[in-house]
């Protein structure tokens, strides 16, 4: 039995819709929305590998780097205007952040 | 046959734990279980003989992402049971748009023209496995020369990412003493000397002769 690329996909679509359901199944926590996107980025860095490797390609190894250098940059941020956020409202729940009423 | 084992075990082990991750209550969970997820994302990795990307997602989301996530949530008190409430209300809408999501996605991989990779235009072909360049060299002779533009860029944003983290949570506290390097390399003579004419005679002392260190 081999592995093929349709396997990779599959797994990385699961972890992708479980990226997209975390974010539905918990709007009230920030945290976890951080994770869940954290999720999501994972499984496209998990395509991005698994057809660099099936086409011979390496170009989709680099590009999964740069991938994970955003992903790193915006998690960081993230968490600094979270912590910010928490020191000024003393509360993470996404329904408080209306003060811009966007 | 092994490796199809480990794909399934890896394969398997990482949607459990990404399902763990949005499904636990407690916030440290989910981050510990977002930690074994990156394990076996890293391990499909090395099936796939990406080693150098295996090895970065574990230094860098295991070792610096997931403890920035960790002292995050560890430092912020906040009454997470509160937080959960509404979980049931949305999982209807989550589970109709995530299904739609995964049908499709799977549909896309079920279409067989997608898979097949004959008339394709390789732009770094990966070396033959007997050819003695690891993953890491091959990577970096390309990442250094044709996309040397491109990784300077990620620096720069990693760069921007560090300064804003700083910026957005510098607090300056009124009330606390600093070391002010520019009054301190200013002193000279004029401001840090003073002379203060003592009469003899010890009975007629004059009134406290303030020193710049003293007042502050």
């Amino acid at each position: 039995m081999t592995i093929g690329l349709g396997h990779y996909l599959v797994v990385a679509a699961c972890l992708f819709t479980l990226g997209i359901f975390g974010i539905f199944l918990n709007r009230k926590n920030v945290i976890v929305i951080l994770l869940s996107i954290e999720l999501m980025l994972l499984a496209v860095n998990i395509n991005l590998v698994a057809f660099s490797h099936f086409n011979g390609d390496l170009v989709g190894q680099v590009f999964a780097l740069f991938v994970l250098t955003v992903a790193a940059a915006e998690s960081a941020i993230g968490l600094a205007i979270m912590v910010v956020y928490f020191r000024n409202r003393g509360s993470i729940a996404v329904e408080d952040i209306n003060m811009m009423k966007g | 046959m092994a490796s199809a084992l480990f794909f399934y075990l890896f394969a398997v082990l990482a949607v459990a734990s990404g399902a763990t991750v949005i499904l636990t209550r407690n916030p440290v969970h989910a981050v510990l279980f977002l930690i074994l997820a990156f394990f076996n994302a890293a391990g499909l990795f090395v099936l796939l003989n990406a080693e150098f990307l295996a090895m970065l997602l574990v230094i860098v989301y295991v070792g610096a992402v997931a403890v920035l996530f960790l002292f995050v949530v560890m430092m912020l008190d906040v009454d997470f049971a509160e937080l959960k409430a509404g979980f049931i209300k949305n999982a209807g809408v989550g589970a109709i748009v995530g299904g739609i999501v995964l049908m499709e996605i799977l549909a896309l991989v079920g279409y067989r023209g997608l898979t097949t990779a004959a008339s394709l235009n390789v732009a770094a072909p990966i070396p033959a496995a007997g050819s003695g360049i690891t993953n890491t060299q091959a990577l970096g002779e390309i990442l250094y020369t044709k996309y040397v533009y491109f990784f300077e860029a990620s620096g720069l944003i990693l760069f921007v990412a560090m300064i804003g983290a700083i910026v957005l949570t510098l607090k300056h506290r009124e009330g606390v003493k600093r070391q002010s390097i520019s009054a301190q390399v200013a002193r000279g003579p004029k401001t840090g000397l003073e002379i203060a004419k003592v009469p003899s005679g010890g009975f007629n002392i004059p009134p406290a002769v303030k020193h710049p260190e003293a007042a502050e």
